[in-house]
C-alpha cells in the first residue's frame, strides 16, 4: 500500500523518525561527497547519488570489538562486553547498498550464525530510496537491481512535491503503522511515472549491457588459471581501497590486543590485497599481488555464484570505479573477460 | 600526444628498449591505468598521453628496472623528481631505464570535477585551455585551471631534472611560492584550531594505505605497519588517534625525501589533504636549512642526512613558540 507525505515535511518525518531511534541517512562533508551521518534537528540530507563508503558498516563495522579477556594467574576471564544494540533506522540507502545485504546475509546469517551482525540486523530499519539521477559508473541492473524500486524494509521515492512510501516487510509494515499519522494513502502514479523516466536514463548508461556470460559458461579452473589475471593486476598498488568502499567485501581478521592486563579481541575489516591476508603460522597461500588481486575477483565472480545458486557478489554500485588510484575496477575485469 | 606514441614505437621497434611503461585508456577518458607495453600492437590499442595521465610511473620502476632488458618509461617534470630521489637512494636501476620527458599543463582531476556538483560523466575533451565535459545530463564547458587536483594547482615545476630524450621544450621551475599558501594559512591558526582542522581531516582515514603504497619516498620492502612483529600492525585503531599518528609518523619518515609529487593526496579515497603535512615539512627545512628540493639532483645529500655546524638546535621549537 502506497503512503505518502509533502515534502516540505520532510524534517517533521525525520524528526518522528528520531524520536523512537537513532535515524542515519546519508549528509554532505566539505568535499563534495557524502557520508552516514547521524541526524539531529538541522540536519539536511545529501542530493548526492550515494555515499562515498558503503552502508554495510551498520552491519558489520570495520571494528568490531569482540570481547574482553582478564588474565589473573592462571585464570582466564572471559567478558562479553555487548551492550543491548539500539533500535536505529537507516534512510536513504540505494538499491545496490539494500542488496548489498541480501548478500552480506548469506555470509553472516547461515550457521553458524554470527550473532554481532545479527543483532545489529535485527535491531536496524532499512528505508531506500529509489534513484533518479543514475551516473555512469552504475551498473546495478547487470545484477538485477532495480534502483527505482529498491529493496528494503520499506522503499521511499522522492519527487517534487512528496514522498512516497512502501513497506516490503513486516518490520517495514510496523515502522508505517508507527508514523500513520503523518501519512496519507495514495495511489502510486507518480511514482510509476518517475520510476519510467529513470528507466528510460538507465537504458541509456555506458555499462547498461556489460555482460556477465564468461563467468556463468566457463569453469573455475579456467578462470583461475587464465593469462589476464598477470595484465590486469599489473598496476596495482595493493591499497585494499576497493575493498574498504566495496559493499559487499566482507572479509576479516580477528586479533587480539595486549592491554597490559588483559586482552581484547577485535575484529576488523581485512582486505585480499594485503600482503599478510590468508597468512597462516605455516605459510602465505598468495604470494605475490596478481594472486591476492585475483582473488578480489574470483571471489566476486565465481566463488560466491557458484555457493549461491549463482547470484554474483557486486551490486554494481560503482565506488571502486570511482576510488580506485590507478582505476583497475571489476568492469574491466568483466569486459577483458568477456572480449574473447 | 601522437608524438609521444611515434616515440613509444621507434624506441621499442629499433631495441632501445624492451618494454614501454605508459598509461592505458580506460572506460572513460578519465579512468587511465599505469601499464607496460611489450609489442606496438599493444601500444595501438590502448596507450594514452593527455590531460587526464596524472599517476606517476616513477615507483613502479623500482620492480620494472630489476627485470630484464630495458623499459622506457615517460616522466611528467614533476615525475622525474621522484625518479630522482628513488635513484638517490639506489632503489631504481638507472642503467635499465630509458627515460622520456613529456610536456604537462596540470592534469586534470576527475574527483575536482565531480566536487564541482557535476554528475554522470561520461566523456571529457581538454584543449588545454578549457576542458568540455559530457553527462548523462548534458554538458559543461570548465576551464581547465578549475578541474585540476591539488597536486597540479600549484605546480612546482614545468622544468625536467633528468631524462635520456624531451619531447616539447622544457620549462621552467615554479618559485612563486603559491604551493606553501595553504601550509601558510594553517600556520597562521591557533593551536586548537589547527589541532581540530587534522582531526576533522585525518578522522576519515580509513587505513587503507593507499597514500603510503602510492608514495615514492615509501619505497619499504615490508613496512613497520605490515610487520606483524612490530606490534603496531593492528588494523583496528587501537585508539582513536591512531590514523592520526599513523599519518605524522609516514610524513616523518618521509621528510626530506618527499618531493612533493602530490600522489598521496591524489589516491585518498577519503579526500584527505596529505600533502599539506609534507609540504609544512618541506616550508620548515626550507627555512631551517636553506632551500632544498628533494629530487633535483642525484648526489647531493639531504639537510636531514648531513649535520653541519649551522643546523638549527632543538631549541628552536621553542623560539617559534611551540610551547604555546
Amino acid at each position: 500500500m502506497m503512503f505518502r507525505l509533502p515534502i516540505n515535511e520532510l524534517d517533521g518525518f525525520f524528526a518522528k523518525i528520531a524520536a523512537g531511534r537513532r535515524l542515519y541517512l546519508p549528509v554532505d562533508q566539505n568535499d563534495g561527497t557524502s557520508a552516514f551521518a547521524e541526524w539531529s534537528e538541522g540536519t539536511k540530507m545529501s542530493e548526492n547519488l550515494n555515499t562515498l563508503r558503503s552502508a554495510k558498516s551498520f552491519f558489520f563495522p570495520q571494528v568490531t570489538n569482540l570481547c574482553d579477556f582478564n588474565v589473573k594467574d592462571k585464570e582466564i576471564e572471559v567478558i562479553d562486553n555487548r551492550a543491548d544494540s539500539e533500535d536505529f533506522a537507516v534512510f536513504g540507502v540505494r538499491g545496490c547498498d539494500a542488496r548489498a545485504f541480501t548478500i552480506l546475509d548469506k555470509v553472516f546469517l547461515v550457521d553458524p550464525i554470527d550473532s554481532y551482525y545479527a543483532t545489529r540486523r535485527e535491531h536496524g530499519v532499512i528505508i531506500t530510496l529509489a534513484c533518479t539521477m543514475p551516473e555512469e559508473h552504475c551498473f546495478c541492473n547487470v545484477f538485477g537491481i532495480d534502483a527505482t524500486s529498491p529493496e528494503g524494509d520499506v522503499t521511499t521515492w522522492k519527487t517534487d512535491s512528496y514522498l512516497y512510501l512502501n513497506a516490503n516487510t513486516e518490520k517495514g509494515e510496523a515502522f508505517i503503522a508507527g508514523i500513520k499519522d503523518i501519512l496519507e494513502e495514495c495511489a502510486a502514479d507518480e511514482v510509476e511515472a518517475q520510476r519510467a523516466k529513470t528507466k528510460e536514463i538507465m537504458a541509456k548508461l555506458p555499462f547498461a549491457n556489460v555482460s556477465t556470460e564468461y563467468f556463468e559458461k566457463n569453469t573455475l579452473l579456467d578462470i583461475f588459471n587464465s593469462e589476464k589475471w598477470e595484465k590486469l593486476s599489473e598496476a596495482c598498488i595493493a591499497c585494499g581501497t576497493c575493498t574498504f568502499v566495496c559493499p559487499t567485501c566482507q572479509c576479516y581478521d580477528i586479533k587480539d590486543f595486549d592491554t597490559g592486563h588483559g586482552v581484547k579481541r577485535y575484529r576488523t575489516w581485512d582486505s585480499c590485497m594485503y600482503a599478510d591476508f590468508t597468512k597462516m603460522a605455516a605459510a602465505n597461500s598468495r604470494n605475490s599481488q596478481m594472486q591476492r588481486f585475483r582473488q578480489r575477483f574470483m571471489h566476486k565472480l565465481v566463488y560466491f555464484p557458484d555457493n549461491n545458486n549463482g547470484e554474483f557478489g557486486c551490486v554494481g554500485c560503482g565506488r571502486c570505479l570511482t576510488r580506485c588510484p590507478i582505476s583497475m575496477n571489476i568492469v574491466k575485469v568483466i569486459k577483458t573477460f568477456g572480449e574473447e | 600526444m601522437q608524438e609521444v606514441i611515434d616515440t613509444a614505437k621507434r624506441l621499442l621497434s629499433d631495441g632501445t628498449v624492451n618494454r614501454v611503461a605508459g598509461w592505458k585508456a580506460g572506460e572513460f577518458p578519465y579512468d587511465v591505468t599505469p601499464a607496460v607495453f611489450t609489442t606496438v600492437e599493444e601500444i595501438d590499442n590502448g596507450f594514452i598521453y593527455n590531460d587526464f595521465c596524472a599517476p606517476n610511473l616513477s615507483k613502479y620502476l623500482i620492480k620494472e628496472s630489476h627485470k630484464e632488458g630495458k623499459i622506457l618509461v615517460f616522466l611528467k617534470p614533476c615525475d622525474t623528481y621522484s625518479f630522482n630521489q628513488l635513484l638517490k637512494e639506489h632503489r631504481i636501476l638507472r642503467e635499465n631505464v630509458y627515460i622520456v620527458g613529456v610536456p604537462c599543463t596540470g592534469k586534470v582531476d576527475i574527483g575536482t570535477v565531480r566536487a564541482m556538483g557535476i554528475k554522470g560523466i561520461t566523456d571529457m575533451e581538454s584543449d588545454g585551455e578549457n576542458v568540455t565535459i559530457h553527462t548523462l545530463y548534458g554538458d559543461k564547458v570548465v576551464p581547465k585551471t578549475e578541474t585540476l587536483g591539488d597536486k597540479c594547482r600549484t605546480c612546482k615545476s614545468k622544468k625536467h631534472v633528468i631524462y635520456d630524450e624531451l619531447i616539447g621544450e622544457d620549462g621552467e621551475v615554479n618559485n612563486d611560492g603559491a604551493r606553501f599558501e595553504l601550509v601558510e594559512k594553517l600556520e597562521k591558526m591557533t593551536p586548537d584550531e589547527r589541532f581540530e582542522f587534522w582531526r576533522g581531516e585525518l578522522s576519515k582515514c580509513i587505513r587503507c594505505n593507499a597514500c603510503r603504497n602510492v608514495c615514492p619516498a615509501c619505497s619499504c620492502e615490508n613496512c613497520v605497519f605490515d610487520n606483524p612483529g612490530s606490534g603496531i600492525q593492528q588494523r583496528a585503531a587501537t585508539d582513536s588517534f591512531e590514523e592520526n599518528m599513523f599519518h605524522l609518523i609516514r610524513s616523518f619518515h618521509v621528510a626530506g625525501r618527499c618531493t612533493d609529487c602530490g600522489e598521496c593526496t591524489r589516491v585518498c579515497p577519503q579526500n584527505i589533504p596529505l600533502h599539506l603535512i609534507n609540504r609544512k615539512y618541506i616550508k620548515d627545512i626550507n627555512v631551517f636549512y636553506g632551500e632544498y628540493q628533494a629530487g633535483e639532483d642525484v648526489m647531493s645529500r639531504a639537510p636531514l642526512n648531513a649535520y653541519t655546524f649551522t643546523d638549527c638546535e632543538p631549541g628552536i621549537v621553542y623560539e617559534r613558540g611551540g610551547n604555546e
